[in-house]
C-alpha cells in the first residue's frame, strides 16, 4: 500500500518573545511512498523530516495537507487507527517490561472485536521476534540488551502489530560505526521480507543511498529532491542536493559561462553547450577530475592520501569555495607528491552547474568526450 | 476501516471530553491551591481586623472594611517580638555561615585531597546520614547543660552547625570540576586554600548558595533545639517566642495581635523563597527533607 | 604525600571535632543512659544498670497514648499524603498554562514555620465561646453540627492533626513527584500513543512503574517522617500535649526531659531508643516490600 502526502504544511506557533510569530517547520510537502518500497527521507537535522514523519504516524496534525493510505484519507485518524508501526530514535523500549512483554505491549492495547486470545498473541509475538532473531531474548530487559538487540526488539515490537507502514526515525544514530553497517543490512533484509511499505528517516546521506529503493531529500521543511538514489546523485537537481549527497562532497567553484565555454578565473576547462553566458556556481564531483598531464585546470598540489583501493588528491584552487578541493582517482593513476601542480581533465557528467542566484540547475549537453574540453 | 463521518463524530466527542478533563483538572488543582492559600489569607485578613471587631464577629467575616496596624503595634510592644526576630536573625546566619565553612573545608578534602582512610571515612559520614536527631538531642541536652551553655548563642548554634547532608551534597559537586584544573593550578604554584578559594567555590556557587538557602530556612524554623536550651525570653527564637505567644498571649487572648506575630515572622521566609523560588524547589527536591 | 594527609585531616578538623561531640558521642551516651536505673539529674548518680527505664516507658500510659497517636496519624498520613501527591502531580504535569503559578502556590507550606501557620489552623478549627470558628461555619453549611476540633473529641483533634500534617508534607512530594514525572522520556508516551494504548493503561503501566523508585523513596521518608511528628502537635494543641491526649512519640522523649514533667533523662532515652527500633524495622519492611514488588 502506498503512502502518499499532498501539500503537507505544518506550522508551529513560535516560542519566547515573538510569539505572534509562526514557524514552518514543514511546507506544502508532496511526495509519495510506492507500495512495499524502503524510502529513506533524508536531510540535515532540523530540516523538518522528524515532524513529517509524526505527521504520517498521527502523532501530530498537518496545519494543510492531506495524506494517504493507498485510497484512504487518514489525516484526521489517530495514530492507532491508521496502522503504523514506529520505532522511535531512542527505541523508546519500556526498561521495566522484559523483551516478551514489550513486544506484546501493542497487542495487549487492541479492543472488542480485534482483541486476541493471550495464545495468539504470543505467537504473533513469537513470530515477530523470530523475524527479528530476538528468540532467544526474550526474558531480558530492555537494559540487559545491546545497542543493536534493543533496536531489532522496537522492529520486533513495531511489526507485531502488522502495520501498513512502518516508521523509523534514524534508526542507526546510536549505534557504533561497526553495528550501523550491520544493522542497515539487516533493516534492508527485513524490510524485503515483509514487503511492508518503510519510511526511515535520517541525516546520514550514505546511509539512506545504501538502503533505500527511493530518497527524499528535505531543506528546511521543502522537498528538495527526490528519485532512485543513484539518479539523484548522478542528476542533481540544485546546489543543495549536489553538496548534501556523496562522500568525499563535491567540490564548488565559482565559474563563468562565456561563449558555452565554462571559466576558473580565467581559464576555460569544460565546453558546456548551450548553457547561456552568465556567473555560476560549477560543482565538479570528485571522481570528475581525472589527472592529465595537459589538462586544462591547473591546481596547486597540496597533499596525496593513499587510501588502498583510491588515491585522493588534495589540492588548491583559487575559485574553489573551501580551503581545499579534493579529486578521487584510481590508484592506477600517478601522481608524484613532491611536484607543485597537478593538472585535471574533467568528466563532463560529473559536472554539474547551478545558478549563482537560486542554486537551481543550468543544464548543458555533456561533449562526448571529456578530454576534449578545452583547447 | 471505519468510515471518515463516523470518525469525525468520534474525533469531535473525544475532543470536548478532553476539554472536559482539562477543566476538572484545573478545578481540581484550584481546590488544592485556594486549601493551601486560604491559611495565610486569614492570617493576612485576622491581623488587620481590630480587636474589637473581631471579637465581635460571631460568625467569621470573609474581609475587613476597616484594616489597622494596631495589632502589629501590639505585636512588637507587647511581646518583644523584634527580639524575637532578632535573635532568630543572628542564630540563623551564624549558624549557616559556620556551617557552609566548615561543610566547604570537609567536602573539599574528602574531594579532592588524597588522604590515607578516604573512603573509609566517607562511608563513615554518610552512615551518620542515618542517625536520627532525636536520639542524640538528649545528651546534647545534657551536655550544654553541663558546660553552661544554656541560654547562650553559643549553645544554640554549636550542635546546629554541622549537617552530613550538605558536605555530600558539596563533595558531590566538587568531584564534577575536571581533576586537569586542580593538576593546572598545582603547576602553576596555587596552594591548595587559594585553589579552593578562587577555583573551586566560584565554580560550585549555584550548589553552595542553594544550601545556604535550605539552611537559613531549617533554622528559621528550628523549634526543638532551641525550645530545650533557652527558657530565658531574652534568647527565644521565632518558634518559640509565638508558642509562648500562644501560651501566655498578651495578658488576654488576643487573636489578631497573634496573628500579627504570625505575619512578621512568615514574611521573611516567603519573601526568601519567592526571590529564590528556582534554586530553592531544585535544592529541596535534592533531598531537603524538613526537619 | 604525608603533608598532604596532614593538610586533609586539618580541613577535615571541624567537621570531625562537631560530628564527634555532638553525633558520634551523644549516640554511645544515649545507649549509656538508657540503661542506667534511677539516674539523677542533679547529682549525675545513678543507682543499678538494667532494662528497668525500658519496663517504665512501656508501661506508662501516656507512653502508650502517645504511641498509639503516633501509629494513627502515620497510617493515616502517609498513603493519603503520597496518594494526594500523586494525583496533583499528574494533574500539574498535564497542563501548561499557569503550571508555573500552581507549582509555586503548592510549594508555600515548605518554607513556613510549622508552629506560626499551626496556630493559624487552630484559629480555623477551634471553638470558643465567642466563635465556632470558620470551619464549623462551614459545616454549617452543610447542615453539620459544631464540633470544637482543638479541645473537643479525641477523632476531631486526630482529624486536625492528620490535616495539618498532610498540608505540611505534601509541598515536598508534590514536587518530587512532578520532576520524576517531567523526567519520563516523552517518547514512550508517544510509543504508547502510536500503539493506541488508553490513558489509564498509560498510567498504570508505564507512568506508574517508571515513577515507582520515588514512590518507595517518598513512602520510606514518609513514615519516617510521620514517626517523629511532633512540631505540628504543639502548633495545634500547645506545649502539654499529655493533657490534651496529643502526644507523640518524640513529644514523649522532650517531655520527658524537660519541661514541667522533665527531668528524666534516662526515660527520655529508653523512649528515643524505642522509637528509633520501630522506625528502622517499619523501613526494613518497606525495603523489602518494595524490593520484592520491583523482582516480580
Amino acid at each position: 500500500m502506498n503512502v502518499k502526502l499532498q501539500n503537507l504544511t505544518k506550522r508551529f506557533p513560535a516560542r519566547g518573545k515573538r510569539a505572534k510569530q509562526e514557524v514552518h517547520a514543514v511546507r506544502e510537502l508532496s511526495f509519495e511512498v510506492p507500495d512495499g518500497m524502503l524510502v529513506g527521507l533524508l536531510g540535515p537535522s532540523g530540516c523538518g523530516k522528524t515532524t513529517t514523519l509524526n505527521m504520517i504516524c498521527g502523532l501530530e496534525t498537518p496545519s494543510e495537507g492531506r495524506i494517504f493510505f493507498g485510497e484512504e484519507d487518514v489525516t484526521d485518524l489517530p495514530p492507532e487507527l491508521r496502522g503504523v508501526g514506529m520505532v522511535f530514535q531512542n527505541y523508546a523500549l519500556y526498561p521495566h517490561l522484559t523483551v516478551m512483554q514489550n513486544i506484546l505491549f501493542p497487542l495487549q492495547n487492541l479492543k472488542g472485536a480485534q482483541r486476541l486470545s493471550s495464545q495468539e498473541m504470543r505467537r504473533r509475538a513469537m513470530e515477530a521476534a523470530q523475524l527479528v532473531q530476538i528468540e532467544e531474548l526474550l526474558d531480558r530487559r530492555p537494559k540487559e540488551l545491546s545497542g543493536g538487540q534493543q533496536q531489532r526488539v522496537a522492529i520486533a515490537r513495531a511489526l507485531v502489530k502488522m502495520p501498513r507502514v512502518l516508521l523509523l526515525d534514524e534508526p542507526l544514530s546510536n549505534l557504533d560505526a561497526r553495528l550501523r553497517l550491520q544493522t542497515r543490512e539487516e533493516i534492508c533484509k527485513i524490510q524485503k521480507k515483509t514487503g511492508i511499505t518503510t519510511l526511515f528517516v535520517t541525516h546520514d546521506q550514505e546511509e539512506a543511498m545504501s538502503i533505500s529503493d527511493r530518497i527524499v531529500v528535505m531543506r528546511a521543511g521543502v522537498l528538495m529532491q527526490q528519485g532512485v538514489p543513484q539518479q539523484v546523485y548522478d542528476d542533481p537537481a540544485n546546489l543543495f542536493v549536489a553538496k548534501f549527497l556523496g562522500t568525499p562532497p563535491i567540490n564548488v567553484f565559482a565559474a563563468s559561462v562565456r561563449g558555452e565555454r565554462l571559466f576558473l578565473g580565467e581559464s576555460p576547462v569544460l565546453e558546456v553547450p548551450g548553457a547561456a553566458d552568465q556567473e555560476v556556481w560549477a560543482g565538479i564531483r570528485p571522481e570528475g577530475l581525472v589527472p592529465q598531464a595537459d589538462g586544462p585546470m591547473a591546481c596547486q598540489l597540496h597533499r596525496v592520501e593513499a587510501m588502498g583501493r583510491d588515491v585522493s588528491i588534495v589540492c588548491r584552487h583559487p575559485a574553489c569555495q573551501a580551503d581545499t578541493l579534493r579529486a578521487m582517482i584510481g590508484s592506477v593513476h600517478q601522481v608524484d607528491p613532491a611536484s607543485a601542480e597537478v593538472r585535471f581533465a574533467l568528466r563532463p557528467e560529473k559536472v554539474f552547474l547551478f545558478n549563482k542566484e537560486d542554486e537551481t540547475r543550468i543544464p548543458f549537453a555533456a561533449a562526448r568526450k571529456g578530454e576534449d574540453g578545452a583547447q | 476501516m471505519i468510515r471518515n463521518d463516523e470518525f469525525a463524530a468520534r474525533q469531535r466527542g473525544m475532543q470536548r471530553r478532553r476539554r472536559a478533563g482539562k477543566l476538572v483538572t484545573y478545578l481540581g488543582l484550584s481546590v488544592w491551591a485556594v486549601v493551601v492559600l486560604f491559611p495565610f489569607y486569614w492570617m493576612v485578613l485576622t491581623s488587620l481586623k481590630s480587636y474589637g471587631a473581631y471579637n465581635a464577629e460571631h460568625t467569621p467575616v470573609f474581609f475587613t472594611l476597616a484594616p489597622t496596624w494596631e495589632n502589629y503595634r501590639q505585636a512588637f510592644t507587647a511581646v518583644p517580638l523584634g527580639n524575637y526576630l532578632l535573635n532568630t536573625l543572628i542564630f540563623s546566619v551564624l549558624t549557616t555561615a559556620a556551617m557552609v565553612v566548615v561543610s566547604t573545608l570537609a567536602a573539599y578534602a574528602f574531594a579532592r585531597l588524597r588522604f590515607r582512610g578516604r573512603n573509609l571515612l566517607f562511608g563513615l559520614f554518610l552512615s551518620m546520614m542515618m542517625i536520627p536527631s532525636e536520639l542524640v538531642v538528649i545528651t546534647n541536652f545534657v551536655t550544654i547543660t553541663n558546660w553552661d551553655l544554656r541560654n547562650s548563642f553559643l549553645g544554640l548554634i554549636l550542635p546546629s552547625i554541622t549537617s552530613v547532608f550538605y558536605i555530600y551534597l558539596l563533595k558531590e559537586n566538587f568531584e564534577q570540576v575536571p581533576d586537569e584544573l586542580y593538576r593546572a593550578a598545582k603547576v602553576d604554584g596555587t596552594s591548595d586554600l587559594k585553589y579552593l578559594w578562587k577555583v573551586m567555590i566560584p565554580i560550585c556557587r549555584p550548589t553552595l548558595i542553594t544550601i545556604t538557602i535550605l539552611k537559613l530556612i531549617e533554622c528559621w524554623n528550628s523549634y526543638i533545639w532551641p525550645r530545650l536550651i533557652t527558657d530565658d525570653q531574652a534568647y527565644y527564637l521565632v518558634s518559640n517566642g509565638i508558642q509562648q505567644i500562644r501560651e501566655e498571649g498578651f495578658g488576654r487572648e488576643n487573636v489578631p495581635a497573634m496573628m500579627a506575630a504570625v505575619v512578621s515572622i512568615s514574611v521573611p521566609l516567603i519573601l526568601l523563597f519567592l526571590t529564590f523560588r528556582k534554586k530553592i524547589m531544585q535544592g529541596a527536591s535534592q533531598g531537603g527533607i524538613k526537619g | 604525600m604525608n603533608r598532604n594527609a596532614n593538610k586533609a585531616w586539618l580541613y577535615l578538623l571541624p567537621a570531625i571535632v562537631l560530628l564527634g561531640a555532638f553525633l558520634i558521642y551523644p549516640l554511645v551516651d544515649v545507649l549509656i543512659y538508657s540503661v542506667e536505673e534511677g539516674y539523677n539529674f542533679a547529682s549525675q548518680t545513678y543507682t543499678g544498670v538494667g532494662g528497668y527505664n525500658y519496663l517504665y516507658v512501656l508501661h506508662d500510659p501516656y507512653f502508650l497514648q502517645a504511641l498509639k497517636n503516633t501509629f494513627i496519624l502515620v497510617i493515616i498520613t502517609v498513603p493519603l499524603s503520597t496518594g494526594i501527591a500523586l494525583v496533583i502531580s499528574t494533574g500539574l504535569s498535564s497542563i501548561r498554562p499557569l503550571r508555573q503559578l500552581y507549582q509555586t502556590i503548592y510549594f508555600l507550606p515548605y518554607v513556613t514555620n510549622t508552629l506560626a501557620v499551626g496556630l493559624v489552623f487552630m484559629i480555623l478549627f477551634q471553638r470558643t465561646e465567642y466563635t465556632d470558628g470558620l470551619v464549623n461555619l462551614m459545616l454549617g453549611w452543610f447542615g453539620a453540627g459544631p464540633v470544637d476540633f482543638i479541645n473537643g473529641p479525641y477523632w476531631a483533634k486526630m482529624f486536625v492533626l492528620c490535616f495539618y500534617t498532610i498540608w505540611v508534607v505534601l509541598p515536598f512530594k508534590i514536587l518530587v513527584l512532578t520532576s520524576a514525572l517531567a523526567s519520563v522520556n516523552p517518547d514512550y508516551y508517544r510509543a504508547a500513543r502510536v500503539d493506541g494504548t488508553s490513558r489509564t493503561r498509560i498510567f498504570f503501566r508505564i507512568t506508574l512503574p517508571m515513577i515507582s523508585p520515588m514512590l518507595v523513596y517518598l513512602v520510606i521518608t514518609g513514615f519516617i517522617g510521620a514517626f517523629k511528628a511532633y512540631g505540628d502537635a504543639v502548633a495545634l494543641f500547645g506545649t502539654d500535649l499529655n493533657a490534651a491526649g496529643m502526644n507523640t512519640i518524640v513529644g514523649y522523649v522532650y517531655d520527658m526531659l524537660y519541661g514541667d514533667s522533665g527531668g528524666y533523662p534516662s526515660y527520655a532515652s529508653a523512649a528515643a531508643i524505642v522509637l528509633f527500633a520501630i522506625v528502622l524495622t517499619i523501613t526494613c519492611i518497606n525495603l523489602l516490600v518494595s524490593r520484592k514488588q520491583y523482582r516480580d
